[in-house]
């Protein structure tokens, strides 16, 4: 192999990144504290909605007048009314708990299906794999959505509980087979050899050295699955499948601005703007970790 | 031979993958709680005969294997079933079909045009403000879901700039597909440039492009010839399983954009609770979605010696 005394140019430069720490790296990205910032920000929302809904004077979002339906902005609530007359701002501020709160838990639940299932494949025998690696394939060969629509429109109960379940049970795949690739490659190590010459068993080497060895990248997957889970949510709910009528949610909030977009645009705009701003600085986390720790990614 | 071999192991593949996912979707479907036969009548009460009836008519009272096996085998031989209400599965989409291939078609090629432009132009500029402030475009905007996209497109381009039909088809092709198409060929373009861009700059780094510079040859033949014709062999295959996911894709536009189209008939049937008319519509989306990957694959193996042996 000629090709084997060259290194590639590329690949010089990920190395010393690695030794120099991923970490500090990242921290001289402005793009990453800027999307951190503002995560920051819709997390605070998320966890405790009250102060924040309250900044203008009208925290509450039940607190609705019909007489108020549409209108646009007034003392005290700068962003106007929506259909039902109540205030947008607290309907947008208390929106933000659903969609992080749906996005994590179902990432969790993929996260977990992946991990155990992708290290079942890369550790185990030959049938383990195969039969793993058949089953990822049977659920990656069809559209998420169109599984999730289906499930989701059986089901009778449909809140923040459930719709997280299903996505999360539909959401696997793509980490799995990026978890068995990365267990089979690093199962090949010198050091998992010499943890089984020593005659550890092959569960405390999966646990201690496997598994720290093989996650990451799954763990940066697992970054953006959470804005796509955020977005599967709001598609969803906008189709009217996924969360419903008591609960607030942005994807409600959408959903009922669109039926009246001709006339009042401006109860649609600060709900799409806060999803879209959260699956935004989400995916752009996911992406500046990704180029940082991925060294195939930096170019 | 090994061609064939390859192509046998693709199709049992195919087959495999078809069974599952049919069988997921039918036990989802029937073992979920939802009664079809009561969601059908409504407030009404209906008699016991008459359940008993459409349940003997419907191999409903059947354990779900039997039910499974006697739907597979109609759809072997292309019979998608009938809906609660007797109408053919396959004849209500039949007139549907040709709304939602124009769409996904004019979306794909929107897709191919502005993901190739947009992919050459990075690849060729990489490391520079126009590299990353396209990266960051394309990745904000498949991050926006659909829905938001699709109506901030009516307010703006619909009714504040009145250029193109709000919703419906009556312009017909191509005024009244533009705006949904362009909605959905935004979404996934981050995926294709990015794929262009990474196998345009393999190619330009690899020796075979550096001959060619070598021998003097201009920069436009060399990228436009050399690089270009290596570099589409995997932004080909992923166009093609692409086009199985804007089939998936258009459930949500059809809907927003009124398009009488197979995503927006899948829509309401989920909402009548019409189980055979969605697991009809859904398996026929997926066949599709799996025949073109088939396809694709195979082509693959005949325009790549590499893939043959792997």
């Amino acid at each position: 192999m000629p090709n084997a005394t060259v290194p590639k140019t590329t690949t010089i430069p990920a190395v010393r990144a690695r030794r120099a720490g991923a970490w500090r790296l990242l921290a001289r990205r402005p793009l990453f504290w800027v999307a951190a910032a503002v995560l920051g920000v819709i997390v605070a929302f998320a966890l405790a909605p009250a102060p924040f809904a309250g900044i203008f004077g009208n925290g509450d979002p039940r607190a609705c007048d019909l007489a108020d339906s549409s209108k646009t902005s007034a003392p005290g609530h700068p962003f106007g009314f929506d259909l039902q007359g109540c205030d947008i701002w607290a309907g947008a501020v208390y929106g933000a708990q659903s969609s992080l709160a749906v996005g994590l838990l179902a990432t969790a639940i993929s996260l977990t299906l992946a991990i155990v299932l992708g290290a079942l494949a890369g550790m185990g025998g030959r049938v383990v794999d195969w039969t793993v690696s058949r089953v990822t394939e049977v659920f990656l060969g069809f559209p998420f959505l169109l599984a999730a629509i289906v499930v989701l429109n059986t089901l009778g109960v449909r809140n923040v509980l459930t719709v997280s379940v299903v996505l999360g049970v539909f959401g696997w795949p793509m980490m799995a087979r990026l978890m068995r690739g990365s267990v089979r490659s690093v199962a090949k190590a010198d050091y998992v050899l010499a943890a089984r010459t020593m005659g550890l068993g092959t569960g405390r080497i999966v646990a201690r050295y496997v598994l720290p060895n093989a996650v990451q990248p799954v763990l940066l997957l697992a970054t953006l699955t959470v804005g796509a889970v955020i977005v599967a949510e709001s598609t969803l709910t906008y189709l009217g499948i996924g969360l419903s009528s008591p609960a607030i949610s942005w994807g409600l909030q959408i959903a009922a601005g669109s039926r009246v977009f001709q006339t009042s645009p401006h109860v649609l705009v600060l709900p799409s703007v806060m999803l879209a701003l959260t699956v935004l600085t989400i995916v752009a986390i996911g992406e500046e970790l990704r180029s940082v720790f991925d060294p195939r990614e930096r170019r | 031979m090994r061609l064939f071999l390859t192509i046998l192991q693709r199709f049992a593949g195919f087959a495999l993958v078809f069974v599952g996912v049919t069988f997921i979707i039918y036990l989802t479907v029937f073992s979920l709680p939802g009664d079809a036969v009561r969601a059908l009548a409504g407030d009404r009460q209906l008699p016991q005969s008459v359940i008993d009836a459409i349940n003997a008519r419907y191999l409903l009272d059947q354990p779900l294997w039997v039910q499974y096996t006697n739907y597979l085998g109609n759809l072997l031989r292309g019979d998608l079933g009938v809906d609660l209400t007797g109408r053919s599965v396959a004849d209500q989409l039949a007139t549907r079909w040709p709304v939602t291939i124009t769409l996904a078609l004019t979306a794909w090629t929107i897709q191919l045009v502005l993901g190739l432009a947009i992919g050459i132009v990075s690849a060729l500029k990489r490391g520079t403000v126009i590299d990353r402030g396209l990266l960051v475009v394309t990745i904000a905007l498949s991050c926006i879901p659909v829905f938001v996209l699709g109506i901030t497109a009516q307010i703006v381009f619909g009714v504040r700039l009145d250029w193109l039909p709000v919703a419906g088809i009556r312009d017909g092709w191509p005024v009244s597909y533009l705006l949904p198409a362009l909605v959905i060929a935004l979404f996934g373009l981050a995926s294709v440039s990015r794929l262009v861009r990474g196998s345009m700059i393999d190619n330009l780094e690899a020796d075979y492009v550096r001959t060619a510079r070598a021998k003097g040859i201009g920069e436009s033949r060399v990228v436009g010839l050399h690089v270009m014709r290596n570099s589409l062999i995997p932004t080909a295959t992923f166009l093609a399983t692409d086009l199985g996911f804007l089939l998936g894709g258009a459930v949500v536009i059809e809907g927003i954009f009124n398009l009488p189209g197979v995503g927006n008939l899948l829509f309401s049937a989920i909402r009548n609770h019409e189980a055979t008319l969605v697991v009809g519509i859904s398996t026929a989306l997926i066949v599709i979605f799996l025949l073109t990957s088939l396809v694709v694959d195979a082509l693959h193996a005949l325009l790549d010696p590499r893939i043959r042996r792997a």
